[in-house]
């Protein structure tokens, strides 16, 4: 069951109201959060009795640690045995099992549909997307762990600014010095444009193809690849015109450029939109080659 | 601030249970090729036995009493040399296979069947090293 250890919490409150001139209302608040603190615990016990027993549950292998808690600083793994029910996500069976066992169980999410980005996780060992995960398609016990190559904040939470920074090193946003005539014109891109780089455009940041890369855990200077592919997205973009596209070519091609990439495939298989990474970097290799060779 | 925990195995082949193709292709593709210069090496050393031999006089090469010829038919007479050539080649086929196929994956070609060719030059080269076997064992025992 969970690891917490809510003795060291109860002391601390006691003493902070000891020092407190103790006054009767606050002697009665402090009882009251001891007594609310107890039920809560037994409460927590009586659930986590019911869930074990019950036989449609999912047993959840969750990575804990806590630099800041002395007592939690060696990682382990804690057991939860979530009631299971249809659709249920491995997100879904994280929130439970924090709503319900262990309020100090830490991970990040936000919309819950895929679109966010922050809940990537090491679920039974791959990166996965844990709102996009179905338990029913997982093997039981269910591993959960923070992204691997990425060093661990808390619990499930990795440090991401590594990854933010290869990111933001290409200019992830649309630049141009060629305008349309006319003052009010509209920037135009034809269809076909539009379908080439459709696919690069869904990346949503969560980082899993970065953690899958074993090129980029070795070489910290490499881009990555979500990275490389925000590159594609505006190096194929030809609203961006000739001239910034060289300046792009000029990110794309550097020594821990599109050259790092050694074709693992990983990221294109962890992608949680389905976005070929490993394509769009080759079509980079090969513009770079195109560009810098010039037989006439 | 946040303390970092190097989480071990997890970090690179702790995970390998989980690997896909192109990451088994990958690693395939580095053990190969580093097997491939070890073997160089060892190509050269006896290689280089003929350097001596070729000074022996044409009558000690005619009889086949020179150092290279008798380095050469001491190391074919070990049984673990027959066996460590058959390795050589599945070694070297596969790292020749997979070589293509990635040359192929540079250029673009078949990249959503690129689990595929990594499975059929495995699966080619099984059939190869199979296939050469009477050859590379015959007479060793």
């Amino acid at each position: 069951m969970s690891t917490q250890i809510p003795k060291q919490t109860e002391e601390s409150t006691e003493t902070d109201a000891e020092t407190e001139p103790a006054s009767k209302g606050d002697e009665r608040r402090a009882e009251k959060r001891r007594r609310a603190a107890e039920r809560r615990e037994q409460r927590q016990e009586e659930e986590a009795e019911k869930a074990a027993a019950d036989e449609s549950t999912v047993e959840l292998k969750v990575f804990r640690y806590d630099p800041q808690v002395e007592g939690k600083q060696e990682p382990r793994f804690d057991t939860f045995h979530v009631p299971f029910t249809k659709g249920m996500t491995v997100l879904d069976a994280l929130m439970y099992a924090r709503d319900t066992y262990d309020s100090s169980l830490t991970f990040r999410h936000s919309c819950r549909q895929a679109v966010c980005g922050s809940d990537a996780m090491f679920v039974n060992g791959g990166q996965k997307l844990a709102c996009k995960t179905q338990i029913s398609d997982l093997q039981q016990p269910v591993r959960v762990e923070p992204l691997p190559h990425a060093e661990v904040t808390k619990d499930l939470v990795v440090d991401m600014e590594h990854f933010y920074d290869q990111m933001e090193a290409v200019e992830p946003y649309f630049q141009t010095n060629e305008y349309p005539d006319g003052e009010l014109e509209e920037q135009r891109q034809d269809r076909e444009n539009r379908e080439k780089i459709k696919m690069s455009t869904r990346c949503i940041w969560c980082g899993a193809c970065m953690s899958s890369c074993n090129i980029a855990a070795g070489d910290n200077e490499y881009l990555g690849p979500a990275a490389i592919n925000k590159a594609y997205r505006f190096a194929m973009d030809e609203r961006e015109g000739e001239e910034m596209k060289q300046k792009r070519l000029e990110i794309i091609e550097q020594e821990h450029g599109v050259w790092r990439c050694q074709t693992q495939f990983s990221c294109t298989e962890v992608c949680p939109k389905d976005i070929p990474l490993t394509e769009h970097i080759q079509e980079l290799k090969r513009e770079a080659v195109k560009n810098n060779l010039k037989f006439w | 601030m946040s303390q970092s925990y190097n989480r071990g195995l997890i970090e690179d082949f702790g995970r390998w249970r989980e690997f896909e193709a192109g990451m088994w292709a990958w690693i395939f593709h580095k053990f190969t090729g580093w097997v491939l210069i070890g073997y160089l090496f060892t190509h050269i050393a006896v290689l280089s036995t003929g350097i001596p031999a070729a000074g022996a006089g044409e009558a000690a090469i005619a009889a086949g009493n020179d150092v290279y010829t008798q380095t050469i038919v001491s190391l074919e007479g070990l049984l673990l040399v027959r066996l460590l050539e058959v390795g050589l080649l599945a070694v070297a086929v596969f790292h020749m296979l997979n070589g293509t196929r990635l040359l192929l994956t540079d250029l673009g070609v078949g990249l959503d069947a690129q689990d595929k060719s990594f499975y059929a030059s495995l699966i080619l080269t099984g059939a190869i090293t199979v296939a050469s076997v009477p050859t590379f064992i015959a007479g060793a025992f």
